[in-house]
């Protein structure tokens, strides 16, 4: 039944997949929506009930036979290099493959409705469906190379969502640049797995637990490994400096910024280090990189998050900012709390992104939030899910989002490796989240419109226009005729509005079932600083649930009145501009890596290879050629020459042959 | 090892010559005549195939003699003998030259229009010449079958290829056989040692020339001298920067099969050659030159990608990721290690099946539209989507993602590279990221975007024969991608064979890396 659970949606993307290859491709008609996300969505549903049963199993036996193991066949096998195809099903990786199946699911489900106008639903269905199959084969891979097809594997779908559009050249550019920023971050991957195998031997998960306890490596050699993997890890979580794709993806269609770029495939740099948290453990220098890298990318994508109107770019800032907390989490040896938040978010973001897709959906392809408001009305019931999501990732307790992310401040607070500084940090970036939070939730939903609202009856006309480079045109010309989106994708949404205000359930401070369950695959949990009180805890609590409270109420002042919202900008207008620029950083990259790498590019081959190297080689047959001519000139026919020559050759003979007899 | 009474090889190496003077015979003066000759030439290479699994079931992996071996007397004067044999590194380089000729053969049913028949005839000449010299076991006989190749590669270039196919074919034929007379040379030096040393006579029988002792240390030793001119010769046929700049003329006039059978096939010869006379014969001056070796494999990769992501000709590209690719292949020999060694073997089918395809699919579009410039192309995707399929599991075959052949290669490459040298292995595996570079940038310009041109709007997909065709190179991505043992199981043992000679030294190192800082090469 474990190896079912990845296969169950490979077999969906191989039905899809060939269906599409035999039918629509070959100049067949498309097949509807509700068929190809049917066999999708039943795949994955079933790898949900699959998981579920197994989870079920893992909590009904011992702790000791928590892990569940199945070899599928013996992948690579050269020497001493063996990597069977093992799936691992244990404490950590159960979690995940709930919140991949679970929350894919329902993404699968809403996707019916949102890709109900696209071309081919079919191919669209496929790749998510395969999405799905890697990413579980990521969580479920027993070794670092097993681990690194899936890792891979969820890079390629991510290009192939990303551009999925790609007849728009941006789109298609987006799905390029993020599989190249992966890249990097996978030549980091890499090395790392081959400094583990060449100091440990081996690259399977349970082998390298015992290895690291009993084969002493020095400290510089575990340093390197952690921060190589790490280097992986801010490709694929968008992390600092690698973060510059996860906005750009924002291209792709909206179920799938919602699955694979907030739910799961960003998280898989969290998975890994938990993963690994026996090797981080050891490397008390890796851990601070990890937890300052983390918890400067939390702060640095939320002050960019506060700038963006494109609903989903702020979405994506947001995303990379939490994904931040996450590292901010591991790098205080907090692992348990990073994954805690990994699940948490995986709610409130799915439903964020979704409850983002319907408003889309709704208002016909619109997604600048400037162009919105008043949708309160006008679509009740993702306003009413979208503001459950909202007060989750804003931190307002009991939701989920409160306690994952105080659970982190607490630990960077309190945490041996952790300092007053990443609790400031971190509770900096809780008061900017709060804030443009409330200001993406305030310019979407409350107030009054700020479109044409069409007539109900040009609703006729325009339901069919959903395709994904329709809409503006008209809204401009007849107004929008906004509706609810219908209950296939609110359904879904309305499941994870649940969710994200209960999960935080599993994860109460001191009666933490969450830590209790992942204590024995990940590294022990931190000792406090000595100089860290029990009763801090609570008064930072307080704090934090003041910081959030503090950050919408910011956002309601400025952004309540317009007007105000205005004055603002115009008063801080330089850093509004840099702050909506996002940095430059794209920029900054482009200026000091792209251009500059290409230019010698250009430069290698232009001149060195052309002028150059194959100069040299054609000159060698230059030289061949005069050295032929300067031959041929001796054979000119003239008499005299020849006859010159005989009697100069007869004479050297003649003059060897007499200095030889008198020597 | 005594001769076998078996001439299984024998049959195989001339079964495409034979068959290809047969086919002369056919009329082709009509249409069905045209036709014939075609599909004789298929069956042909369909025999062939045939017959190399023959020689696959019989070839016994716990064995690193050659097998299935032939010998028979030629010039006994100078000890040159007609010796076939087999191991397990040409087994599978054989496998490739006659799983590669029918799809080629199939490719061009429709492209090559002039001169019907001495295309195919030369094409099945060519295969005879090439698994010729993967089964030579005689020097001799090796270098008449490796010039022999250039013969029907000349005249591939020269008649069927684009308009600078005469130049193109000139620097081709010119630039191979300045290497190998450098082979040749060294080769009579070293049957001229035996005879020497043993006082038997002359030889070129390989296993006798592996006895020669031949005095090493410096960098211009005896051994270092016959070391580069085996080396050169061979580095010029990977191609090995600097001396590639053959590959991308040869690749852009030649017609498409000339592309696949050169990329799929013939640069393998150099990496075959590097593994089957330069380890054994010279390990004093392998070792020497080790390192210089692997920087020249290690700037191979990152130039050629860097080169190839700047190229406006999409053959000129593929031409260039060759040049990458290939460097994975030198470094893979040179680390001198069992890991990179298979990993170097393995690259080279896998190279043979993706780069092959490349070429192909580039030849597919080039048939329709008559134009390798990608702006001329765009969006291609939208009205080819049985081709953009196929082209994207190829491209990630290329870019070895992991789950397609290219990976195993790549991977165990780096690994065994990084047991070697790891700071040559970290700059090798830059490779990784410019491959995807470069890549993508291709696919967006020709296949990704609105769709450019009303020619490309009318173009139409696949046909069933351009399918069939394609299938066969996607079934090996995945299969050598997901069960790679296949393969490994039969090379082993002539892999470790090879490597006896380094085997102490390779021990040494490693255990001297344990010890040492992990950025010390």
């Amino acid at each position: 039944m474990l190896a079912l659970i990845p296969l169950l949606p490979l077999i969906g993307f191989l039905i899809n997949g060939s269906w599409y290859a035999l039918g629509q491709a070959r100049g067949g008609k498309a097949v509807p929506a509700t068929a190809a996300g049917g066999i999708a969505t039943a795949t994955i549903g079933a790898s949900f009930v699959c998981a579920l049963m197994l989870f079920l199993q893992l909590l009904g036996s011992e702790e000791e036979a928590r892990t569940l193991e199945v070899t599928l066949f013996h992948w690579i096998s050269a020497g001493a290099l063996q990597i069977p195809f093992t799936l691992r099903f244990d404490q950590l990786s159960s979690l995940f493959c709930l919140v991949i199946t679970g929350v894919g699911s329902l993404i699968h489900i809403f996707s019916i409705g949102y890709m109900g106008h696209d071309e081919s639903p079919q191919k669209f269905f496929a790749y998510l469906n395969l999405f799905c199959a890697f990413m579980l084969v990521l969580v479920l891979g027993g070794s670092l190379p097993v681990l690194f097809l899936g890792w891979e594997g969820v890079g390629l779908c991510s290009y192939l969502l990303i551009s999925y559009w790609y007849t728009d050249p941006d789109k298609a550019s987006a799905g390029k640049k993020a599989f190249i920023v992966n890249r990097i971050g996978d030549l980091g991957f890499l090395l790392g797995m081959f400094l583990i195998f060449t100091t440990f031997g081996s690259l399977d998960f349970t082998a390298l637990k015992q290895l690291v306890l009993t084969m002493p490596v020095s400290g510089g050699i575990m340093t390197t490994i952690c921060l190589l993997l790490f280097v992986g890890c801010t490709g694929k979580s968008a992390q600092i400096p690698l973060f510059v794709w996860l906005p750009d993806a924002m291209a792709g269609p909206t179920p799938v910024s919602a699955l694979i770029h907030a739910a799961t495939m960003v998280t898989s740099g969290i998975y890994l280090v938990s993963r690994l948290s026996f090797m981080f453990a050891l490397s008390p220098d890796a851990l601070c990189v990890v937890a300052t890298i983390g918890a400067a990318t939390a702060l640095f994508a939320a002050t960019i998050a506060i700038a963006q109107n494109d609903i989903k770019k702020v979405l994506a800032y947001s995303t990379v900012s939490q994904l931040g907390y996450m590292f901010l989490a591991c790098g205080v040896g907090a692992y348990a709390s990073g994954v805690f938040h990994v699940i948490t978010h995986a709610f409130f973001k799915a439903l964020l992104f979704m409850g983002a897709g319907s408003v889309i959906h709704g208002m016909h392809e619109e997604q600048d939030i400037q162009k919105m408001g008043g949708l309160r009305r006008l679509m009740p019931q993702t306003f009413l899910v979208f503001a459950v999501g909202w007060l989750a990732i804003a931190g307002i307790p009991p939701l989920s989002g409160f306690v994952s992310k105080d659970e982190i401040l607490w630990m960077a607070f309190a945490s041996e490796h952790g300092s007053v500084a990443l609790w400031v940090v971190g509770a900096l970036t809780a008061a900017l989240t709060a804030f443009y939070m409330s200001r993406l939730f305030i310019l979407t939903f409350l107030g009054t419109p700020r479109f044409k609202v069409a007539e109900p009856q040009d609703k006729g006309h325009h339901d069919h226009g959903h395709g994904h480079d329709h809409g503006h045109g008209d809204a401009a010309h007849h107004g929008v005729a906004v509706h609810e989106s219908p209950a296939v994708m609110v359904l879904p949404l309305a499941v994870l509005a649940v969710l994200s205000a209960v999960a935080g359930a599993i994860g109460i401070p001191h009666m933490s079932w969450l830590e209790h369950w992942l204590h024995p695959v990940l590294a022990h949990a931190p000792a406090l600083r000595p100089e860290v009180h029990h009763e801090t805890e609570w008064v930072l609590m307080g704090v934090s649930v003041g910081i959030a409270i503090v950050g919408i109420a910011l956002a309601f002042v400025i952004y309540g009145n317009l007007k105000t919202a205005e004055r603002f900008k115009t008063q801080w207008a330089s850093l509004a501009k840099i702050l909506s620029n996002k940095w430059y950083v794209d920029e900054f990259y482009d200026a000091l890596i792209v251009k500059p790498l290409n230019a010698l590019a250009t430069i290698l081959w232009k001149f060195f290879d052309v002028k150059v190297i194959d100069r040299i080689v054609l000159s060698l047959g230059d030289a061949s050629n005069q050295s032929g001519a300067l031959a041929r000139s001796l054979q000119n026919g003239s008499t005299q020459l020849y006859a010159f020559l005989m009697l100069a050759g007869f004479l050297s003979i003649v003059g060897y042959s007499l200095y030889g007899i008198f020597h | 090892m005594a001769s076998s009474t078996s001439c299984l090889l024998s049959w195989l190496v001339f079964l495409p010559l034979l068959w290809a003077l047969v086919g002369l015979c056919i009329p082709t003066n009509t249409a069905s005549g045209l036709k014939l000759s075609k599909l004789s030439a298929l069956i042909g290479s369909l025999v062939t195939f045939a017959v190399s699994i023959c020689v696959y079931q019989q070839f016994d992996p716990a064995s690193a003699q050659a097998q299935l071996a032939e010998n028979h007397a030629w010039i006994p004067s100078l000890g040159v003998g007609y010796r076939l044999g087999i191991d397990g590194i040409s087994l599978w380089l054989v496998l490739l030259t006659t799983f590669l000729t029918p799809i080629v053969i199939l490719s061009s049913w429709e492209s090559v229009e002039k001169k019907v028949k001495a295309y195919y005839a030369l094409i099945l000449a060519l295969e005879t010449a090439m698994l010729g010299t993967f089964l030579a076991m005689d020097a001799f006989l090796f270098y008449t079958f490796w010039e022999a190749m250039l013969i029907p590669m000349y005249f591939l270039v020269g008649i069927w290829g684009g308009k600078e196919r005469i130049y193109a074919a000139m620097k081709l034929f010119l630039y191979t056989m300045a290497g190998s007379l450098l082979m040749l040379v060294a080769i009579f030096y070293l049957a001229y040692q035996y005879k020497l040393q043993t006082g038997l006579g002359y030889s070129m029988y390989l296993p006798d020339l592996y006895m020669v002792k031949i005095p090493s240390g410096g960098y211009l030793a005896p051994q270092s001298l016959l070391f580069l001119a085996f080396t050169i010769a061979f580095a010029i046929k990977v191609p090995l920067f600097p001396l590639h700049t053959w590959l991308p003329d040869a690749h852009v006039q030649a017609p498409t099969a000339g592309s696949v059978i050169l990329a799929g096939v013939l640069l393998k010869m150099g990496g075959y050659g590097l593994i089957r006379f330069v380890l054994p014969l010279f390990p004093d001056a392998v070792r020497l030159y080790q390192t210089p070796m692997l920087v020249l494999g290690t700037v191979a990769i990152t130039y050629g990608a860097l080169i190839a992501w700047v190229q406006t000709d999409v053959k000129k590209l593929v031409a260039y990721s060759s040049v990458s690719h290939m460097g994975y292949v030198v470094l893979g020999i040179f680390a001198l290690n069992p890991t990179g060694m298979t990993g170097a073997v393995y690259q080279m089918l896998c190279h043979g099946i993706s780069t092959s395809g490349l070429f192909l699919l580039v030849g597919m579009i080039y048939d329709r539209r008559h134009t390798r410039e990608m702006s001329d192309f765009g969006g291609i995707s939208k009205v080819m989507p049985l081709f953009a399929i196929a082209f994207m599991i190829i491209l990630l075959s290329s870019a070895a993602l992991p789950g397609t052949n290219g990976f195993i290669g790549e991977f165990m490459i780096l690994l065994g590279l990084w047991q070697t040298s790891q700071v040559l292995a970290a700059f090798a595996a830059l490779g990784v990221i410019l491959g995807a570079v470069y890549l993508l940038f291709m696919f967006q310009k020709v296949m990704l975007g609105p769709v450019t041109g009303d020619e490309n709007k009318r173009l139409k997909d696949l046909s069933l024969r351009e399918v069939a065709v394609l299938v066969p190179l996607l079934i090996a991505v995945f299969w050598m991608g997901f069960n790679p043992g296949f393969w490994f199981k039969k090379m082993q043992t002539s892999i470790d064979a090879s490597l006896v000679p380094y085997s102490q030294s390779a021990v040494a190192s490693s255990n001297a890396e344990k010890v040492g800082t992990p950025w010390n090469p």
